[in-house]
């Protein structure tokens, strides 16, 4: 065991893994953590506290773990370099494994264009992929970047994510080795609602043998209107929504249930998809639907470690 | 070369008005052939600050000049009398030129001209793209000729980031992203496995961020004995 985490037990247990995620609020108010926790307990292994997500500001991801800790929910923090340099980013993770966070997603951030700080400097004095290596390094030799050897490493264990649907497509599975080789125990990928692409994906993954060094968990996204589904295939960068998945939220009646369905039948076929261990599921500003949709798809009730 | 663009009129204006004698002094480098601070651009620009000045009311003198380099002394020497005749000197140079008259005449007040921008290579008439930050540890042999820091938005070194669609940059669409481009040069040239592996992090010393940075070259240098001798010629 690399951190002893309720997901890297799901994972080295053999079992289908569940991972959601609860955005931090904007405000400094800890209530709407508190009750998501609650709500969500049991429901999924882990739960990502996003980073300033599309770089809004919001209460931070590692404060945001210590909330919902208290409510004996397991947190995955995602970590961005787009706002710390390479001394923030080694002490943050110091500090999140001193709070008993075990479980961090290294990724390079949105850019803050996106967000609501557009005039902000930005870092970027590392990408994911030499986040992971210098993480990697920390926990297993305890040796900073620069060199400098520390008594009690951090145990943690690493994530990150893939998009395989951003171009150049050819070089998706290659970027995933390369994670891999960093030092990722486990990916969470990009909102998947091209099936054919994201199995192409996964023959590419699997011809380089990733799907045994790396635990794959399929990202999915709950929509709530055929708005949501539009909105994703134009503005998203790097997210590809097939027409007949427009067309079916178009053409609903109960545009959220069929939203829930549609989640549900991706998540029973992702199940099936050689090399996917478990699936991420961002119901974003809708995490009260997690719930039905792990029952619905019948992955209840998750694996418990403590008794 | 460096590529810089005029202030908004009213910018320039404002920022001159409190000033009686206003001396404007263009740059025949980069900034002329970046169409910005030219021989032309000054004239463009004293003939518009006159009609503005008409307009509004103000009385105000002004004279256009130019130099060859204005971030070299001895050229900015030269027109010493006309920087010292002004009560302000506006700079249509990059902020080389600008701050080489302030640090050659110190009580002097000059002020800029152009918002310096970029270190960037004309696409086509008009359109000017960044293509290097100066990071000041050149790794471009490594991907394909193409730098990923200054031409990707998160100077990543392992790219593409998953924000790439189309193979534009997300950021701004009208962008070619660095790390497609750098896909595709080294698969052009057979050479993919130059970033099959991972790039570690990369010591930003060099750059900025280890301070204003100084060249310096020994061998240049003139020895005491001949900076004299230059004194005398």
């Amino acid at each position: 065991m690399k951190a002893g985490s309720n997901l890297e037990k799901v994972f080295e247990s053999g079992q289908f893994a569940v991972t959601a995620e609860i955005g931090p609020p904007q405000s400094a108010n800890p209530a709407p953590l508190t009750h998501h926790a609650k709500m969500l307990k049991g429901y999924a292994d882990a739960f990502n506290l996003t980073d300033n997500q599309t770089a809004v500001v919001r209460l931070s991801s590692i404060a945001s773990a210590v909330i919902i800790m208290r409510e004996g929910v397991e947190p995955v923090i995602q970590m961005t370099c787009r706002d710390r340099n390479r001394i923030a980013l080694q002490s943050d993770l110091l500090g999140a494994a001193a709070l008993g966070v075990k479980n961090v997603l290294c990724l390079t951030g949105d850019h803050q264009t996106f967000g609501n700080e557009k005039g902000a400097k930005n870092v970027f004095d590392f990408d994911s992929i030499v986040e992971l290596q210098v993480f990697n390094q920390l926990r297993i030799q305890g040796k900073q970047v620069g060199g400098e050897v520390l008594k009690d490493p951090p145990k943690t264990y690493l994530g990150c994510a893939e998009n395989p649907f951003a171009t150049p497509y050819e070089f998706r599975a290659f970027r995933l080795a390369k994670k891999v080789v960093a030092g990722a125990d486990f990916c969470q990928t990009q909102a998947i609602f091209d099936m054919d692409m994201f199995e192409m994906w996964m023959d590419e993954v699997r011809a380089r043998g990733l799907d045994k060094k790396i635990h794959i968990l399929a990202g999915v996204i709950p929509m709530k209107s055929a708005g949501a589904a539009r909105y994703m295939k134009n503005k998203v960068p790097g997210m590809i929504v097939p027409d007949h998945i427009v067309d079916r939220m178009k053409g609903a009646k109960d545009a959220k249930e069929e939203g829930i369905k549609l989640c549900v039948e991706q998540i029973e076929h992702l199940k099936n998809v050689k090399g996917v261990h478990g699936v991420h599921i961002m119901a974003v500003a809708w995490e009260e639907m997690v719930p039905r949709i792990v029952e619905m798809a019948g992955l209840l009730p998750r694996p418990n470690f403590e008794s | 070369m460096i590529v810089a663009k005029r202030k908004p009129l009213n910018e320039i204006a404002e920022m001159l008005a409190p000033y009686k004698k206003v001396t404007i002094i263009g740059c025949r480098s980069c900034v002329a052939i970046c169409l910005a601070g030219g021989e032309k651009e000054v004239k463009m620009l004293v003939s518009a600050l006159k009609i503005k000045n008409k307009r509004d009311g103000r009385k105000q003198q002004i004279e256009g000049t130019v130099v060859e380099r204005q971030c070299e002394k001895e050229w900015v020497q030269e027109i010493e009398d006309e920087i010292l005749d002004s009560d302000v000197t506006l700079s249509m140079a990059c902020s080389l030129g600008a701050q080489t008259i302030g640090d050659m005449y110190p009580k002097h007040l000059t002020f800029p001209g152009l918002n310096t921008g970029i270190f960037g290579v004309p696409e086509e008439q008009g359109v000017w793209s960044e293509n290097c930050v100066g990071c000041g540890n050149c790794i471009i042999h490594t991907t394909g000729g193409i730098c990923p820091i200054a031409r990707c938005a998160k100077s990543m070194l392992n790219g593409p980031c998953g924000g790439s669609a189309n193979r534009k940059c997300e950021v701004n669409l009208e962008v070619d992203c660095a790390w497609s481009a750098i896909y595709d040069r080294l698969k052009l040239q057979n050479r993919l496995d130059l970033i099959e592996s991972v790039t570690p992090a990369k010591d930003w010393s060099a750059s900025h961020s280890g301070g204003r940075r100084v060249i310096v070259r020994e061998d240049a240098k003139l020895t005491q004995h001949q900076k004299k001798g230059k004194g005398v010629t």
